[in-house]
Protein backbone atom coordinates (compact mmCIF):
# COMPACT_ATOMS: atom_id res chain seq x y z
CA UNK A 1 0.00 0.00 0.00
CA UNK A 2 1.11 3.36 -0.52
CA UNK A 3 2.56 5.20 2.16
CA UNK A 4 -0.07 8.22 1.93
CA UNK A 5 -2.76 5.27 1.88
CA UNK A 6 -1.89 3.55 4.61
CA UNK A 7 -1.64 7.48 6.82
CA UNK A 8 -5.22 8.56 5.60
CA UNK A 9 -6.46 4.47 6.95
CA UNK A 10 -4.27 5.59 9.95
CA UNK A 11 -6.12 9.09 10.54
CA UNK A 12 -9.49 7.22 9.55
CA UNK A 13 -8.84 4.55 12.73
CA UNK A 14 -8.00 7.18 14.98
CA UNK A 15 -10.47 9.59 14.17
CA UNK A 16 -13.54 7.25 14.12
CA UNK A 17 -12.76 4.37 16.24
CA UNK A 18 -11.76 4.73 19.58
CA UNK A 19 -9.61 1.92 21.01
CA UNK A 20 -10.71 -0.90 23.08
CA UNK A 21 -9.38 -0.08 26.26
CA UNK A 22 -10.94 3.03 26.40
CA UNK A 23 -14.37 1.76 25.88
CA UNK A 24 -14.38 -0.70 27.92
CA UNK A 25 -13.18 2.12 30.81
CA UNK A 26 -15.99 3.67 29.60
CA UNK A 27 -18.28 0.92 29.61
CA UNK A 28 -17.05 -0.09 33.26
CA UNK A 29 -18.19 3.60 34.18
CA UNK A 30 -21.31 3.52 32.98
CA UNK A 31 -22.28 0.45 35.14
CA UNK A 32 -20.88 2.19 37.95
CA UNK A 33 -23.37 5.08 37.77
CA UNK A 34 -26.75 5.02 39.42
CA UNK A 35 -30.22 4.46 37.04
CA UNK A 36 -32.10 7.71 36.58
CA UNK A 37 -28.83 9.94 37.14
CA UNK A 38 -27.62 12.61 34.46
CA UNK A 39 -24.35 10.62 34.49
CA UNK A 40 -25.27 7.74 33.58
CA UNK A 41 -27.26 9.50 30.82
CA UNK A 42 -24.09 10.96 29.53
CA UNK A 43 -22.37 7.45 29.65
CA UNK A 44 -25.32 5.98 27.75
CA UNK A 45 -24.69 8.41 24.69
CA UNK A 46 -20.94 8.29 24.81
CA UNK A 47 -21.29 4.59 24.37
CA UNK A 48 -23.65 4.76 21.98
CA UNK A 49 -22.44 7.56 19.75
CA UNK A 50 -18.80 5.47 20.20
CA UNK A 51 -21.03 2.59 18.25
CA UNK A 52 -22.37 4.69 15.76
CA UNK A 53 -18.89 6.39 15.00
CA UNK A 54 -16.91 3.49 14.26
CA UNK A 55 -20.69 1.43 12.24
CA UNK A 56 -20.95 4.86 10.08
CA UNK A 57 -16.93 5.68 10.06
CA UNK A 58 -17.42 8.98 11.25
CA UNK A 59 -15.85 11.22 13.31
CA UNK A 60 -16.50 10.44 17.05
CA UNK A 61 -16.07 13.97 18.32
CA UNK A 62 -16.34 16.65 15.66
CA UNK A 63 -12.91 18.29 17.34
CA UNK A 64 -10.79 15.64 15.57
CA UNK A 65 -7.82 17.43 17.06
CA UNK A 66 -4.07 18.41 16.72
CA UNK A 67 -2.35 16.15 15.08
CA UNK A 68 0.71 14.81 16.38
CA UNK A 69 2.81 12.17 14.71
CA UNK A 70 5.17 10.29 16.78
CA UNK A 71 7.51 8.70 13.74
CA UNK A 72 10.44 5.70 14.81
CA UNK A 73 12.70 4.98 11.90
CA UNK A 74 15.19 2.34 11.15
CA UNK A 75 18.95 4.20 10.28
CA UNK A 76 19.60 5.31 7.16
CA UNK A 77 15.82 6.70 6.39
CA UNK A 78 14.98 10.49 5.16
CA UNK A 79 12.84 12.47 7.24
CA UNK A 80 11.48 13.89 4.18
CA UNK A 81 9.02 11.70 2.07
CA UNK A 82 7.24 10.78 5.74
CA UNK A 83 6.83 14.47 5.95
CA UNK A 84 5.13 14.74 2.66
CA UNK A 85 3.29 11.69 2.87
CA UNK A 86 2.07 12.28 6.31
CA UNK A 87 0.98 16.32 4.81
CA UNK A 88 -0.98 14.49 2.03
CA UNK A 89 -2.75 11.75 4.10
CA UNK A 90 -3.59 14.70 6.23
CA UNK A 91 -5.38 16.91 3.43
CA UNK A 92 -6.50 13.55 2.05
CA UNK A 93 -8.26 12.96 5.36
CA UNK A 94 -9.76 16.58 5.57
CA UNK A 95 -11.02 16.16 2.02
CA UNK A 96 -12.93 12.93 3.15
CA UNK A 97 -14.46 14.57 6.54
CA UNK A 98 -12.37 12.19 8.89
CA UNK A 99 -10.32 15.49 10.15
CA UNK A 100 -12.18 18.89 10.90
CA UNK A 101 -9.69 21.72 9.51
CA UNK A 102 -8.19 22.66 12.57
CA UNK A 103 -4.97 24.65 11.67
CA UNK A 104 -5.54 28.43 12.13
CA UNK A 105 -3.26 31.20 11.57
CA UNK A 106 -3.06 32.95 15.12
CA UNK A 107 -1.99 36.24 13.60
CA UNK A 108 -4.64 36.86 10.95
CA UNK A 109 -7.33 33.97 12.27
CA UNK A 110 -7.74 32.48 8.98
CA UNK A 111 -8.28 29.22 9.23
CA UNK A 112 -6.07 26.68 6.28
CA UNK A 113 -8.87 24.99 5.42
CA UNK A 114 -7.01 21.10 5.18
CA UNK A 115 -4.80 20.70 8.51
CA UNK A 116 -1.93 21.90 7.17
CA UNK A 117 0.00 24.95 8.25
CA UNK A 118 3.19 25.63 10.24
CA UNK A 119 4.39 23.17 12.59
CA UNK A 120 0.79 21.22 11.79
CA UNK A 121 0.56 18.43 11.39
CA UNK A 122 3.66 18.13 14.31
CA UNK A 123 5.86 15.19 13.30
CA UNK A 124 8.06 14.15 16.50
CA UNK A 125 10.85 11.96 14.33
CA UNK A 126 12.97 9.24 16.11
CA UNK A 127 15.57 6.55 15.08
CA UNK A 128 15.64 3.52 16.60
CA UNK A 129 17.63 0.00 15.40
CA UNK A 130 14.54 -1.95 14.84
CA UNK A 131 14.14 -3.16 11.19
CA UNK A 132 10.68 -1.89 10.80
CA UNK A 133 8.71 1.92 10.87
CA UNK A 134 6.40 2.75 13.65
CA UNK A 135 4.25 5.78 13.30
CA UNK A 136 1.53 6.50 16.12
CA UNK A 137 -0.60 8.84 16.00
CA UNK A 138 -2.44 11.28 18.81
CA UNK A 139 -5.61 13.54 17.66
CA UNK A 140 -5.45 15.74 20.72
CA UNK A 141 -8.56 17.68 21.34
CA UNK A 142 -8.85 21.37 22.25
CA UNK A 143 -10.86 21.68 24.73
CA UNK A 144 -8.85 18.96 26.72
CA UNK A 145 -5.60 20.68 25.69
CA UNK A 146 -7.13 23.98 27.73
CA UNK A 147 -7.28 22.60 31.19
CA UNK A 148 -3.82 20.51 30.58
CA UNK A 149 -1.50 22.67 33.62
CA UNK A 150 2.04 23.07 34.04
CA UNK A 151 3.19 23.59 38.03
CA UNK A 152 6.64 24.62 39.01
CA UNK A 153 7.12 23.47 42.41
CA UNK A 154 7.45 24.35 45.37
CA UNK A 155 4.08 26.02 45.19
CA UNK A 156 2.58 28.18 48.27
CA UNK A 157 -1.39 28.07 47.01
CA UNK A 158 -1.07 24.61 47.22
CA UNK A 159 1.43 24.06 50.25
CA UNK A 160 3.16 21.59 47.80
CA UNK A 161 6.89 20.88 48.38
CA UNK A 162 9.71 19.47 45.98
CA UNK A 163 8.39 15.51 46.50
CA UNK A 164 5.98 13.21 45.40
CA UNK A 165 3.70 14.51 48.31
CA UNK A 166 3.73 17.77 46.02
CA UNK A 167 2.99 16.22 42.76
CA UNK A 168 -0.10 14.96 44.78
CA UNK A 169 -1.71 18.36 45.60
CA UNK A 170 -0.57 19.53 42.01
CA UNK A 171 -2.42 17.09 40.00
CA UNK A 172 -5.58 17.15 42.65
CA UNK A 173 -5.62 20.50 41.67
CA UNK A 174 -5.35 20.43 37.77
CA UNK A 175 -8.14 17.84 37.59
CA UNK A 176 -10.78 20.02 40.57
CA UNK A 177 -9.55 23.19 38.22
CA UNK A 178 -10.71 21.39 35.02
CA UNK A 179 -13.83 20.46 36.64
CA UNK A 180 -15.82 19.13 32.99
CA UNK A 181 -14.77 21.43 30.80
CA UNK A 182 -11.92 18.92 29.40
CA UNK A 183 -14.69 16.31 28.57
CA UNK A 184 -14.39 14.33 32.14
CA UNK A 185 -14.22 11.54 32.21
CA UNK A 186 -10.31 12.06 31.05
CA UNK A 187 -7.26 10.62 31.13
CA UNK A 188 -4.56 12.50 33.31
CA UNK A 189 -1.07 12.11 31.57
CA UNK A 190 1.57 13.59 35.06
CA UNK A 191 5.28 13.70 33.72
CA UNK A 192 7.55 14.65 37.13
CA UNK A 193 11.13 16.78 36.24
CA UNK A 194 12.37 17.90 33.14
CA UNK A 195 12.53 21.30 31.82
CA UNK A 196 10.01 23.44 30.60
CA UNK A 197 9.43 21.79 27.38
CA UNK A 198 10.37 17.62 27.73
CA UNK A 199 7.77 17.68 31.11
CA UNK A 200 5.05 17.99 29.04
CA UNK A 201 6.81 16.37 25.74
CA UNK A 202 6.98 12.93 28.17
CA UNK A 203 3.55 13.83 29.44
CA UNK A 204 2.31 13.58 25.96
CA UNK A 205 4.14 10.43 25.34
CA UNK A 206 2.27 8.71 28.13
CA UNK A 207 -1.02 8.58 26.39
CA UNK A 208 0.00 5.81 24.29
CA UNK A 209 -0.01 3.82 27.71
CA UNK A 210 -3.10 1.52 27.79
CA UNK A 211 -5.79 2.17 30.26
CA UNK A 212 -4.68 -0.20 33.72
CA UNK A 213 -1.24 0.04 32.24
CA UNK A 214 0.55 0.61 35.19
CA UNK A 215 4.41 2.09 35.54
CA UNK A 216 6.71 -0.62 35.72
CA UNK A 217 8.24 0.81 38.79
CA UNK A 218 6.01 -0.12 41.90
CA UNK A 219 6.50 3.24 43.84
CA UNK A 220 5.11 5.38 40.88
CA UNK A 221 2.61 2.27 40.20
CA UNK A 222 1.25 2.66 43.62
CA UNK A 223 1.51 6.55 43.13
CA UNK A 224 -1.23 6.34 40.03
CA UNK A 225 -3.36 4.24 42.02
CA UNK A 226 -3.39 6.45 44.40
CA UNK A 227 -4.51 9.63 42.31
CA UNK A 228 -6.90 7.53 40.18
CA UNK A 229 -8.93 6.24 43.66
CA UNK A 230 -8.40 9.79 44.78
CA UNK A 231 -9.11 12.12 41.91
CA UNK A 232 -12.58 10.12 41.24
CA UNK A 233 -13.39 11.08 44.88
CA UNK A 234 -13.34 14.39 43.73
CA UNK A 235 -17.25 13.56 42.59
CA UNK A 236 -16.52 15.92 39.17
CA UNK A 237 -18.19 13.21 36.99
CA UNK A 238 -18.81 12.61 33.35
CA UNK A 239 -18.56 16.33 31.78
CA UNK A 240 -19.03 17.48 35.71
CA UNK A 241 -22.59 16.69 36.32
CA UNK A 242 -21.17 15.11 39.70
CA UNK A 243 -20.86 10.82 39.26
CA UNK A 244 -18.16 8.30 40.13
CA UNK A 245 -16.03 8.49 37.74
CA UNK A 246 -14.15 11.55 37.02
CA UNK A 247 -10.77 9.85 35.38
CA UNK A 248 -10.62 6.88 33.55
CA UNK A 249 -7.04 6.12 34.53
CA UNK A 250 -3.23 8.55 35.74
CA UNK A 251 -0.57 7.99 34.06
CA UNK A 252 3.02 9.12 36.22
CA UNK A 253 6.37 8.89 34.55
CA UNK A 254 9.51 11.35 35.85
CA UNK A 255 12.81 11.90 34.40
CA UNK A 256 15.80 13.83 35.62
CA UNK A 257 15.56 17.31 36.67
CA UNK A 258 17.89 20.72 37.13
CA UNK A 259 18.92 21.33 40.64
CA UNK A 260 16.78 24.49 40.49
CA UNK A 261 13.63 23.60 38.59
CA UNK A 262 11.11 21.22 39.88
CA UNK A 263 8.48 20.87 36.98
CA UNK A 264 5.10 18.78 36.92
CA UNK A 265 3.30 18.68 33.89
CA UNK A 266 -0.05 17.02 33.34
CA UNK A 267 -2.34 16.28 30.20
CA UNK A 268 -5.44 16.25 30.07
CA UNK A 269 -7.22 13.96 27.71
CA UNK A 270 -11.37 14.04 26.88
CA UNK A 271 -12.89 10.56 27.11
CA UNK A 272 -12.65 10.36 23.36
CA UNK A 273 -8.75 9.34 24.09
CA UNK A 274 -7.87 8.85 20.26
CA UNK A 275 -4.82 7.46 19.23
CA UNK A 276 -3.75 4.43 16.62
CA UNK A 277 -0.76 2.97 15.69
CA UNK A 278 0.70 1.83 12.45
CA UNK A 279 3.66 -0.65 11.12
CA UNK A 280 5.69 -1.09 8.43
CA UNK A 281 7.79 -3.94 8.09
CA UNK A 282 8.99 -5.54 5.29
CA UNK A 283 6.86 -3.52 3.01
CA UNK A 284 3.68 -4.89 5.11
CA UNK A 285 1.38 -2.18 6.87
CA UNK A 286 -0.22 -3.22 9.87
CA UNK A 287 -2.22 -1.11 12.65
CA UNK A 288 -2.90 -1.42 16.88
CA UNK A 289 -4.44 0.61 19.35
CA UNK B 1 -38.68 11.87 32.78
CA UNK B 2 -37.45 13.27 29.15
CA UNK B 3 -39.17 16.13 28.19
CA UNK B 4 -39.91 16.74 24.33
CA UNK B 5 -39.11 20.90 23.01
CA UNK B 6 -39.86 22.34 19.22
CA UNK B 7 -38.42 25.72 19.18
CA UNK B 8 -39.80 28.21 18.66
CA UNK B 9 -39.83 28.42 22.05
CA UNK B 10 -42.06 30.47 24.51
CA UNK B 11 -40.24 32.29 27.68
CA UNK B 12 -43.10 30.57 29.55
CA UNK B 13 -42.19 26.74 28.45
CA UNK B 14 -38.70 27.88 28.93
CA UNK B 15 -39.38 29.21 32.54
CA UNK B 16 -40.77 25.64 33.38
CA UNK B 17 -37.29 23.87 33.18
CA UNK B 18 -35.05 23.20 35.85
CA UNK B 19 -31.82 21.62 36.61
CA UNK B 20 -31.10 18.24 36.32
CA UNK B 21 -34.33 18.02 33.87
CA UNK B 22 -33.54 15.80 30.45
CA UNK B 23 -34.67 17.23 27.38
CA UNK B 24 -35.01 16.25 23.86
CA UNK B 25 -34.90 19.47 21.37
CA UNK B 26 -35.99 19.84 18.01
CA UNK B 27 -36.52 22.43 15.76
CA UNK B 28 -34.35 25.54 13.67
CA UNK B 29 -31.27 26.42 15.91
CA UNK B 30 -28.47 27.91 15.60
CA UNK B 31 -24.93 26.77 15.84
CA UNK B 32 -22.43 29.60 16.88
CA UNK B 33 -18.97 29.85 18.57
CA UNK B 34 -16.02 32.41 19.60
CA UNK B 35 -16.11 34.47 16.23
CA UNK B 36 -19.90 34.40 15.65
CA UNK B 37 -20.47 35.97 19.31
CA UNK B 38 -17.72 38.65 18.94
CA UNK B 39 -19.31 39.71 16.03
CA UNK B 40 -23.13 39.37 17.63
CA UNK B 41 -21.70 41.99 20.55
CA UNK B 42 -19.65 44.00 18.63
CA UNK B 43 -21.59 44.32 15.39
CA UNK B 44 -25.20 43.16 16.19
CA UNK B 45 -25.50 41.89 13.18
CA UNK B 46 -29.65 41.22 11.86
CA UNK B 47 -29.36 38.97 8.99
CA UNK B 48 -28.83 36.03 12.21
CA UNK B 49 -32.21 37.42 14.07
CA UNK B 50 -34.76 35.63 12.62
CA UNK B 51 -33.22 32.44 13.32
CA UNK B 52 -32.21 33.40 16.70
CA UNK B 53 -35.14 35.15 18.82
CA UNK B 54 -37.12 31.84 20.82
CA UNK B 55 -34.42 30.14 19.46
CA UNK B 56 -31.40 28.64 20.59
CA UNK B 57 -27.49 28.91 20.15
CA UNK B 58 -25.51 26.07 20.19
CA UNK B 59 -21.53 26.15 20.43
CA UNK B 60 -20.68 23.87 18.17
CA UNK B 61 -17.68 23.94 15.19
CA UNK B 62 -19.07 21.07 12.87
CA UNK B 63 -17.22 18.70 10.57
CA UNK B 64 -19.80 19.16 7.85
CA UNK B 65 -20.13 17.48 4.42
CA UNK B 66 -20.67 19.01 0.99
CA UNK B 67 -23.00 17.24 -1.54
CA UNK B 68 -22.94 17.20 -5.68
CA UNK B 69 -25.97 19.70 -5.64
CA UNK B 70 -24.50 21.75 -3.46
CA UNK B 71 -26.68 21.21 -0.34
CA UNK B 72 -24.69 20.43 3.08
CA UNK B 73 -24.69 17.17 5.43
CA UNK B 74 -23.45 17.66 8.92
CA UNK B 75 -21.14 14.59 9.57
CA UNK B 76 -19.74 15.37 13.48
CA UNK B 77 -21.21 17.84 15.80
CA UNK B 78 -20.88 17.89 19.30
CA UNK B 79 -20.74 20.65 21.53
CA UNK B 80 -17.37 23.04 22.44
CA UNK B 81 -16.73 24.47 25.73
CA UNK B 82 -18.67 27.02 26.78
CA UNK B 83 -17.15 29.27 28.82
CA UNK B 84 -15.25 30.93 25.92
CA UNK B 85 -18.10 32.99 24.89
CA UNK B 86 -18.59 34.07 28.78
CA UNK B 87 -17.73 37.71 27.95
CA UNK B 88 -20.42 37.75 25.29
CA UNK B 89 -23.17 35.21 25.82
CA UNK B 90 -25.26 37.41 28.41
CA UNK B 91 -25.86 40.44 25.92
CA UNK B 92 -26.16 38.39 23.09
CA UNK B 93 -29.03 36.18 24.69
CA UNK B 94 -30.60 39.65 25.64
CA UNK B 95 -30.04 41.40 22.31
CA UNK B 96 -31.11 38.55 20.67
CA UNK B 97 -33.64 37.17 22.56
CA UNK B 98 -32.56 33.83 22.48
CA UNK B 99 -34.00 31.20 25.00
CA UNK B 100 -31.46 28.60 25.27
CA UNK B 101 -28.02 27.97 24.94
CA UNK B 102 -26.63 24.64 24.17
CA UNK B 103 -22.96 23.61 25.03
CA UNK B 104 -20.63 22.26 27.75
CA UNK B 105 -18.44 22.61 30.54
CA UNK B 106 -20.85 25.21 31.65
CA UNK B 107 -20.77 28.91 31.71
CA UNK B 108 -20.49 31.56 34.51
CA UNK B 109 -22.25 34.38 36.53
CA UNK B 110 -22.65 37.09 33.98
CA UNK B 111 -24.51 34.44 31.75
CA UNK B 112 -26.31 32.84 34.68
CA UNK B 113 -27.77 36.71 35.47
CA UNK B 114 -28.65 37.10 31.87
CA UNK B 115 -31.09 33.57 31.80
CA UNK B 116 -32.82 34.93 34.83
CA UNK B 117 -33.37 38.25 33.71
CA UNK B 118 -34.17 37.04 30.06
CA UNK B 119 -35.84 34.20 30.13
CA UNK B 120 -33.55 31.53 28.38
CA UNK B 121 -31.46 27.68 29.98
CA UNK B 122 -28.18 26.57 29.47
CA UNK B 123 -28.46 23.09 27.94
CA UNK B 124 -25.61 20.43 28.21
CA UNK B 125 -25.02 18.30 25.09
CA UNK B 126 -22.75 15.60 25.81
CA UNK B 127 -19.03 16.45 24.86
CA UNK B 128 -17.13 13.94 22.45
CA UNK B 129 -21.03 13.14 20.90
CA UNK B 130 -20.11 14.37 17.59
CA UNK B 131 -21.84 11.45 15.43
CA UNK B 132 -24.80 10.87 17.41
CA UNK B 133 -25.38 14.99 17.52
CA UNK B 134 -25.13 15.04 13.33
CA UNK B 135 -27.27 11.90 13.06
CA UNK B 136 -30.31 14.20 14.82
CA UNK B 137 -29.10 16.96 12.63
CA UNK B 138 -31.87 16.59 9.66
CA UNK B 139 -30.99 19.65 7.53
CA UNK B 140 -28.84 22.36 7.13
CA UNK B 141 -31.29 25.02 6.20
CA UNK B 142 -28.81 27.82 5.46
CA UNK B 143 -25.14 29.05 6.63
CA UNK B 144 -23.92 32.50 7.34
CA UNK B 145 -20.12 33.84 7.21
CA UNK B 146 -18.75 30.49 6.20
CA UNK B 147 -15.90 32.14 3.54
CA UNK B 148 -15.11 34.86 6.61
CA UNK B 149 -14.91 32.51 9.60
CA UNK B 150 -13.93 29.08 8.13
CA UNK B 151 -16.66 25.85 8.88
CA UNK B 152 -16.08 25.10 12.36
CA UNK B 153 -16.53 29.26 13.00
CA UNK B 154 -19.55 29.85 10.88
CA UNK B 155 -23.73 30.39 12.01
CA UNK B 156 -24.91 27.04 10.81
CA UNK B 157 -28.99 27.25 10.76
CA UNK B 158 -29.74 23.61 11.26
CA UNK B 159 -32.86 21.57 11.77
CA UNK B 160 -32.61 19.08 14.90
CA UNK B 161 -34.56 16.34 15.66
CA UNK B 162 -34.50 14.82 19.66
CA UNK B 163 -31.32 16.29 20.33
CA UNK B 164 -30.29 14.89 24.22
CA UNK B 165 -29.78 17.40 26.63
CA UNK B 166 -29.76 18.19 30.30
CA UNK B 167 -30.73 21.42 31.45
CA UNK B 168 -27.21 22.35 33.92
CA UNK B 169 -28.27 26.34 34.18
CA UNK B 170 -31.91 26.92 34.81
CA UNK B 171 -33.12 31.01 34.39
CA UNK B 172 -34.06 30.55 38.41
CA UNK B 173 -30.47 30.97 39.03
CA UNK B 174 -29.45 27.21 39.77
CA UNK B 175 -26.52 25.86 38.19
CA UNK B 176 -25.25 22.35 38.47
CA UNK B 177 -22.09 23.40 37.44
CA UNK B 178 -21.62 25.97 40.63
CA UNK B 179 -23.10 23.03 42.82
CA UNK B 180 -20.12 20.58 41.73
CA UNK B 181 -17.73 23.24 41.90
CA UNK B 182 -18.43 24.11 45.26
CA UNK B 183 -19.13 19.76 47.01
CA UNK B 184 -15.69 19.31 44.96
CA UNK B 185 -13.35 21.80 46.05
CA UNK B 186 -14.46 20.55 49.99
CA UNK B 187 -13.34 17.20 48.28
CA UNK B 188 -10.31 18.62 46.66
CA UNK B 189 -9.40 20.58 49.82
CA UNK B 190 -9.90 17.45 52.09
CA UNK B 191 -7.72 15.77 50.07
CA UNK B 192 -4.72 17.97 49.57
CA UNK B 193 -4.73 18.86 53.49
CA UNK B 194 -5.61 22.55 52.89
CA UNK B 195 -8.39 22.66 55.69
Amino acid sequence: MELKEALVELLRRAATDLPPDVERALKEAYEREDEGTPAKAVFRTILENVRMAREKSTPICQDTGSLIFYVDLPPGQDHGPYIEAINAAAEEATRRQYLRPNAVNPITGKNSGNNIGKNHPFIHFHQWDRDEVRIRLLLKGGGSENVGAQYKLPDSRLKAGRDLEGVRKVVLDAVFQAQGKGCSPGTVAVAIGGDRITSYMLSKELLFRKIGERHPEPEIAEFERRLYRELNQLGIGPMGFGGKTTVLDVFVDWQHRHPATFFVAITYNCWAFRRKTLYIKEGEVSYDD
Amino acid sequence: MTIKLKTPISEEEIRKLRVGDEVLLSGIIVTGRDQAHKLMVEKKPDFIRPYLENSVIYHCGPVVRRNPDGTWVFVSAGPTTSIREEPYQGDVICEYRLRGVIGKGGMGRKTLEALKRCGAVYFHAVGGAGTLIANSVKRVADVFMLEEFGTPEAFWVIEVEDLPLVVTMDSHGESIHERILESSKEKFMALAGLK
